[in-house]
């Protein structure tokens, strides 16, 4: 029988105020194998892991369970500390007895029992583990980067200048995201474009990136180190490497009335268009809902005006496939439709636009090259007001419960812009309350109200409408307790942002986790920020949470750091915990072949001795490079021969028996 | 006069490493309580879960077994989840032939960022469980007081 050792933290008074140790540490005495137990206050600390260390010692223990936190928050800590006096680190069990236990029962009796069965499960589970062997994976030098906008971008740039290869995947037919829309940024005021666009030119530029605009993730297999991914590239019918972007070809298209994306919709773009000056690769691309020849097979100017030939109506889509050792998503946001709030009338009045609108108006590369006018009439305005938390911590169905982070800012910044450039008009803005925690951000905010005049009034709107030619904004105004009207000319709505909608679909994909808000989940929300909790997949920018340009480019270099760790190593310890076969119990009958996931699974013929009768027999085999130990085949198994290591059937049926002992 | 002893149920919870068995830690960071008669084992997906383990908990006294996962389509091994709520409709049945109560297994998805959502699930369980009652059908009487 193995001698176990049980220790039991207080984590200070997290566990030890609801679950009384000393009985914690006598029952575990009680239990068979066990030679030994106590409690200490902080287990994880370096003195906590050195008593660990001296007990294995002292105790020639084989197997240890600590009873403290969440496996998934100190197991590798403990395992580390096992090996480092030569146990087997999987010889180590955690029983969870705070997240489970102390932090949700107040009742210190209830809390105590429950402690005694976690830690019991936990002891049944250890004497029947067994030491384990990590295998080793070899690492793809090469990383992949989903989404081409500042996140992506600063990412793969990192990346790149640390000698490994970086491929670019953008939806759009260019990089540049949702910050090339921006005019101006916060708190610096300096043009979005004069940071962004040198980035885009180095990225395109460099050698170690290859960017691939116009494509998609379809689909990815494989793990951490080596990922398979399949990416369509979507026809351009523009041949991307002769296009020379001269503009030929817009200035003859006769279809001229779709809505230009980049400009929201507020003006109108040909057929075939290059999607903004700046834009890399500087190479058109044809609309196909809209384009007359490939839609009715007439027209075809843009071909017979081009100079270099650079036209194929025939293009089709290309798949790539490509090998990756980590991935980094960085799919970004979109705003929140607007639409649903009807009291704010944006879609009966022209002149309520949000602010991504506003900044596309006042943008010198914008429909209008930068003059503010009211999208109705095109004539000056006098008074604008804006509306903050548009859907931002609003807890109904219709917006977010979350803070959209960026909204007070940018607003802010508007504000300033408009009354810099045009004393004349007056802003005032609604505000729940205004949000300013970031370097030189509050004193930006002073100075749109006290240099700039900008009207700020706390309260929230309730009606905004039309009468004799001005918007009226009916709201209540929470410090003099009042109904106010304001008259204006523009009005303009703080959406609230969410991530791509294409996030969910990725992180499907990738069985990276999401949180209800499609958020993508990272591996613990202070310890590991850019990392998914899928190996080898991180996280950058925006789809993590919401995020400002600063914090974004601290973040995708962070990611960018984190894939550097992974791809400078040359072999990857992999987990031991996979699945096993029982040679003389598999009868070779493919069910375990079926039902895995990864294709781990093969058959081999073996000279098998059963009990003196010997004979070849068609057998599984698990390829230890390719399980990843979920389990399913040791379901599936009619004989009982699959197994899986580290959570074997004997283990989980043994952690039932302790937690149903009565 | 008698003394009437109040119903604790022992449940079971097998929860998915990936998602339910975060969602499990986040209702405890959040101290989102639910009742001690739950606990938890932690398996690497909801496939892992053999109906035996289910009847062998059953068998040892307890009175309801619940297994999490993550959301369809949300599976960290793909298709594990799929295989585990394919495999308990089959159980299902199975164990009301036996004599158990459906109500005594369940299987809910619980993602990694469903502290609450964990929290409540198990409320409701225990209460569902607590209204069924003692499971005696195929656990051994001998063994209890």
């Amino acid at each position: 029988m193995l001698k176990i050792g049980v220790f039991v933290c207080w984590c200070g008074s997290n566990i030890a105020a609801t679950v009384d140790i000393d009985q914690v540490v006598a029952a575990a005495k009680l239990q068979p194998g066990v030679v030994m137990a106590t409690g200490y206050q902080y287990m994880c600390s370096e003195n906590g892991q050195s008593l660990m260390r001296k007990a294995v010692e002292e105790y020639k223990l084989d197997g240890v369970v600590i009873c403290a936190c969440s496996p998934r928050m100190h197991e590798a800590t403990f395992r580390k500390n096992a090996q480092r006096v030569g146990l087997n680190p999987f010889m180590v069990e955690i029983a969870n007895i705070r997240e489970h236990c102390s932090w949700i029962h107040k009742d210190k009796e209830q809390g105590t029992i429950k402690a005694i069965a976690l830690a019991n499960a936990a002891i049944a589970k250890v004497s029947l583990n067994a030491p384990l062997i990590s295998g080793e994976s070899s690492v793809t030098k090469r990383a992949l980067v989903i989404g081409g906008g500042i996140a992506g971008l600063q990412t793969a740039l990192d990346i790149a200048e640390a000698g490994f290869e970086v491929d670019v995947v953008e939806r759009q037919a260019t990089i540049g995201g949702n910050m090339a829309k921006i005019d101006k940024t916060f708190p610096t005021l300096d043009c979005a474009a004069c940071i962004l666009t040198p980035k885009m030119v180095d990225a395109a530029s460099h050698e170690n990136i290859e960017l691939i605009t116009y494509s998609e993730v379809e689909s990815v297999k494989g793990f951490v180190g080596s990922f398979k991914a399949t990416i369509r590239k979507k026809a351009r019918y523009v041949n991307e490497k002769t296009c020379t972007g001269c503009g030929l070809c817009m200035s003859k298209c006769p279809s001229k009335k779709s809505k230009n994306e980049f400009n929201l919709g507020l003006d109108n773009r040909t057929s075939i268009f290059i999607p903004f000056a700046q834009a890399i690769p500087n190479v058109a691309v044809i609309d196909p809902q809209s384009c007359i020849k490939l839609t009715r097979d007439k027209c075809g100017l843009c071909q017979s005006v081009c100079e270099v030939k650079a036209i194929d109506f025939t293009m089709q889509d290309e798949i790539i496939e490509r090998e990756y050792g980590a991935i980094v998503v960085a799919t970004g946001f979109k705003p929140i439709e607007v639409d649903a709030f009807d009291e704010l009338g944006y879609t009966q009045n022209k002149d309520v636009i949000t602010s991504l609108e506003l900044e596309r108006l006042m943008n010198a590369a914008g429909p209008t090259g930068g003059k503010l006018v009211k999208v109705s009439d095109g004539s000056h305005p006098t008074d604008i007001t804006f509306i903050q938390c548009v859907g931002s911590r609003d807890c109904t169905s219709r917006g977010k419960e979350y803070c959209s982070k960026i909204c007070c800012m940018y607003t802010c910044k508007h504000a300033m812009l408009i009354r810099d450039k045009y004393p004349d008009i007056n802003v005032n803005v609604f505000y729940i309350d205004v949000r300013t925690p970031g370097k030189n951000y509050d004193e930006f905010y002073r100075r749109a109200v006290e240099d700039f005049g900008v009207n700020y009034i706390k309260g929230q709107v309730g009606k905004v409408y039309a009468e004799d030619g001005k918007l009226i904004v009916q709201g209540s105004d929470l410090i003099t307790n009042e109904q106010i009207f304001i008259k204006s000319d523009m009005v303009v709505l703080a959406s609230a942002i969410e991530p791509d909608p294409s996030a969910k679909k990725v992180a499907s994909m990738l069985t990276a986790s999401i949180d209800t808000n499609n958020f993508l989940t990272e591996a613990h929300a202070k310890l590991r920020p850019v990392e998914s909790p899928t190996a080898g997949i991180f996280l950058s920018g925006v789809c993590q949470g919401p995020k400002d340009i600063p914090e974004t480019v601290a973040q995708a270099g962070a990611a960018a750091s984190k894939v550097i760790g992974l791809l400078v190593k040359n072999k990857l310890v992999t987990s031991p915990c996979i699945a096993t076969t029982d040679e003389l119990l598999c009868s070779g009958c493919s069910n375990c072949f079926n039902i895995c996931p990864y294709g781990a699974i093969g058959y081999e013929d073996k000279l098998i001795n059963d009990h003196g009768i010997r004979e070849t027999r068609r057998i599984a085999v698990v390829n230890p490079a390719l399980c990843q130990g979920c389990g399913a085949c040791s379901v599936a198994c009619p004989s009982g021969a699959m197994d899986l290591l580290g959570y074997t059937n004997k283990q989980i049926m043994a952690e039932v028996d302790a937690i149903c002992k009565r | 006069m008698q003394e009437v002893k109040e119903f604790k149920p022992n449940i079971v919870a097998f929860c998915c490493n990936w998602c339910s068995y975060a969602g499990a830690d986040l209702a405890g960071s959040s101290r989102l309580s639910y009742p001690a008669d739950v606990k938890i084992i932690r398996v690497p997906c909801s496939g892992r879960v053999n109906p035996m383990f289910i009847l062998k908990a059953f068998e040892k006294g307890a009175d309801g077994v619940i297994i999490c996962g993550c959301h369809p389509g949300d599976c960290h091994y793909n298709t594990g989840n799929f295989y585990a709520r394919r495999r308990m409709t089959l159980l299902y049945s199975m164990l009301d032939y036996m004599g158990i109560e459906k109500g005594r297994t369940r299987v809910e998805w619980v993602s990694a960022a469903e502290g609450a959502k964990f929290s409540n699930v198990m409320n409701k369980f225990c209460g569902d469980i607590k209204e069924l009652g003692e499971c005696v059908k195929l656990g051994d009487i001998r063994c209890k007081d």
